[in-house]
């Protein structure tokens, strides 16, 4: 037969078969040895030393991205547009936040050994039970992961069991981050109300403040980014993967091929909750603070806005997104924080229009991108395809 | 309307050798009767055409046997005896009931080879779909679907870019990868040309004889060509049963359908 025959996955195949996956994979790599050499062992006269401000601005970003992989994963691949994952980041900031807090110890304002600040000063005496075993670092990282998965689990079996999709489950995602931004807000949840947690002073007995701290949370963002990316490119190009987009594309045939839609929307759900709570847990030691406005509907909506600017469906092009648009922002805040938003704004309408497959769609870099996955949404109606005629072949 | 049911094998105990078993089936949809008191009865290997004009209860009646419509009444059995009315759409499907929509519904952004291999028997699990390697004999079993359905030449083509009878091919090559007993195959013909019609009879025909293939049809010339048994539907009850001769001489028929 003289046709190819499609390639069968072996080993780490999935990893290199797009170039983009390639090229960010590499990034991270070089981000990883140059930063901390250039942070750490070259001199601050130098003009190649990179300030431990910029290293933690970085890291910031590398967070974001992966927040913005995590919504490009049900967005881009199963068609589940969540205007609510700032939710899942958060919750997952606050229980690093919450670790955070118990490693102050006695060192608070109030010198309690037990109670954080904001506790004393509210005059309670002991601690809520849900705040124990945070003082463990593993139990805190795996409640960073648990936390947001259980409720993207819950969420996610209500709503696709009774198979809400599209738009109004973007509607209630949207009130599940509002809802639980207002239950942050309040004192006696126990979070911290109003201030969140804040004042943090080490992380597994290495001082926040500290130039080489700094630098290994921003090694260990980039790592795990890189992992997850790796993680999310093993589901994507799997069979899952192609059932996902088969769902995103034509939901009833999948059904009717005799799949259960609402078992692999949940699962790719609660994968991409997951992902977004260790995005958070990673983001809070670096920004050193959490509060209740990161659970804002507006966040939740922005990182939207990154990944469509990226390239929707892609992976790597979200993470480009998230780091192009949070670069953008440091400056135009600075520059014009009047008017940073209209900035926002008008960057995503512009891409919108001229740009429908984001900046990684349109880079000449990818010409792979016309061939190689299916996996890969062009936003091209299939009538303005070209139309073969049939080949009648008996 | 009275019932014409003389040419209809008698109904009553269920019929355990049936493939397919429909006894009094009502659906109504806010007050409008789409099915009302269906009965009819499909055997095995069987190839049968169902016609009837647009309102006639054709597209419900998928709907009820492959799950996506609970009937108000009467009975749906598979098989000599599995009751269809309480599974969902995934479990009737994985019973080997394959389902071909009106409008040829494929995976435009998936290759015509990976159309295919997402519709392969078995493998309906998350876990199973994570962890699946195609082997030596699933990628046998793709390319002689391939075949039979004239697609591998274009078997590393987007589905979205094939035509319109090819996206008609590919997804009644999607319904053989899955190895049903039951094919159910709504309007395959329209918008084909004269030559994929006559193509497409021919390959309904060699698929039926292993399998019972049912198909929703509205052109004649199509159903003539299928050479097969014919129900025909009217107000959601059967209106006639036989071959097409028998049924287009049929004076009812003549009158709410055909006559028109």
């Amino acid at each position: 037969m003289n046709r190819a025959v499609p390639q069968r996955r072996s080993g780490f195949s999935f990893l290199l078969t797009d170039r983009g996956g390639q090229i960010l994979l590499s990034v991270l790599l070089v981000l990883i040895i140059a930063v901390p050499v250039l942070n750490l062992w070259v001199p601050e006269s130098s003009p190649f030393h990179v300030p431990t401000f910029v290293v933690s601005l970085l890291g910031k970003y590398l967070a974001f991205a992966l927040l913005a992989l995590s919504v490009d994963l049900i967005w881009g691949f199963a068609g589940i547009l969540s205007l609510g994952h700032g939710a899942f980041f958060a919750l997952g900031g606050y229980a690093m936040g919450m670790h955070l807090m118990r490693e102050i110890g006695d060192r608070g304002v109030y010198g309690n050994p037990i109670l954080p600040d904001f506790m004393v000063f509210l005059n309670w005496k002991e601690l809520p039970w849900y705040w124990f075993g945070f003082d463990m670092f593993w139990f805190a990282m795996l409640m960073v992961v648990v936390v947001p998965g259980a409720l993207a689990f819950l969420f996610g079996w209500l709503a696709f069991r009774s198979r809400v999709t599209g738009v109004y489950l973007s509607i209630i995602t949207q009130a599940l981050t509002f809802a639980l931004m207002l239950a942050f807000f309040r004192n006696d949840m126990g979070f911290g109300g109003n201030n969140g947690l804040t004042d943090f002073k080490d992380v597994l007995g290495f001082n926040l403040q500290s130039d080489a701290t700094r630098v290994g949370l921003f090694v260990a963002t980039a790592l795990l980014l890189a992992l997850s990316y790796a993680l999310c490119r093993l589901i994507v190009t799997s069979r899952l993967g192609s059932v996902l987009v088969a769902i995103r594309d034509a939901e009833s045939r999948t059904r009717f091929l005799g799949y259960r839609v609402e078992h692999y929307q949940l699962f790719v759900f609660t994968v991409s909750a997951a992902l977004a709570g260790i995005a958070g847990a990673l983001y809070v030691p670096q920004v050193g603070i959490i509060n209740p406005s990161e659970f804002t509907p507006a966040n939740s909506i922005e990182i939207v806005i990154w990944v469509a600017i990226g390239g929707r469906g892609t992976l790597y092009g979200a993470v480009l997104g998230a780091v192009i648009v949070n670069f953008a922002k440091t400056y135009l805040t600075g520059a014009f924080p009047d008017i940073w938003l209209y900035f926002l704004g008008a960057m995503f309408v512009l891409v919108t229009i001229f740009l429908p497959k984001g900046l990684v769609g349109t880079l000449p870099a990818f010409p792979s991108l016309s061939r190689k996955s299916a996996a890969k949404p062009r936003h091209v109606s299939p009538g303005a395809r070209p139309v073969r005629q049939a080949a009648p072949g008996e | 309307m009275a019932m014409v049911q003389a040419t209809m094998r008698p109904l009553g105990e269920v019929d355990n050798d049936s493939i397919l078993y429909l006894d009094g089936v009502s659906v109504s949809f806010d007050g409008f009767k789409a099915l009302n008191n269906l009965s009819f009865v499909v055997d095995p290997g069987e190839l049968r055409a169902i016609i009837g004009p647009n309102g006639a209860g054709k597209t419900t009646m998928m709907d009820v046997v492959t799950g996506k419509t609970r009937p108000d009444e009467g009975r749906v059995e598979f098989n000599g005896g599995i009751d269809l009315t309480k599974l969902d759409e995934a479990r009737i499907a994985n019973l080997g009931i394959g389902r071909k929509f009106q409008k040829p519904t494929v995976f435009e952004f998936h290759t015509v080879f990976r159309n295919l291999e997402l519709a392969l028997k078995g493998y309906r699990g998350v876990l199973d779909s994570l962890l699946f390697r195609r082997g030596d004999d699933q990628q046998a079993r793709i390319e002689e679907v391939l075949e039979t359905i004239a697609l591998t030449r274009a078997a590393d083509m987007e589905a979205g870019s094939l035509s319109h009878g090819q996206k008609q091919w590919l997804e009644i090559g999607m319904l053989l990868m899955q190895d049903p007993e039951l094919l159910l195959v709504d309007e395959p013909a329209a918008g084909m040309t004269d030559a994929e019609t006559e193509q497409t009879a021919v390959l309904l025909k060699r698929i039926a004889g292993r399998r019972s293939v049912v198909v929703v049809e509205h052109d004649m010339e199509f159903v003539k060509a299928l050479d097969c048994r014919v129900t025909v539907l009217h107000e959601g009850s059967v209106l006639a049963e036989g071959s097409l001769e028998r049924v287009q001489a049929d004076e009812q028929v003549v009158e709410v359908y055909l006559g028109r």
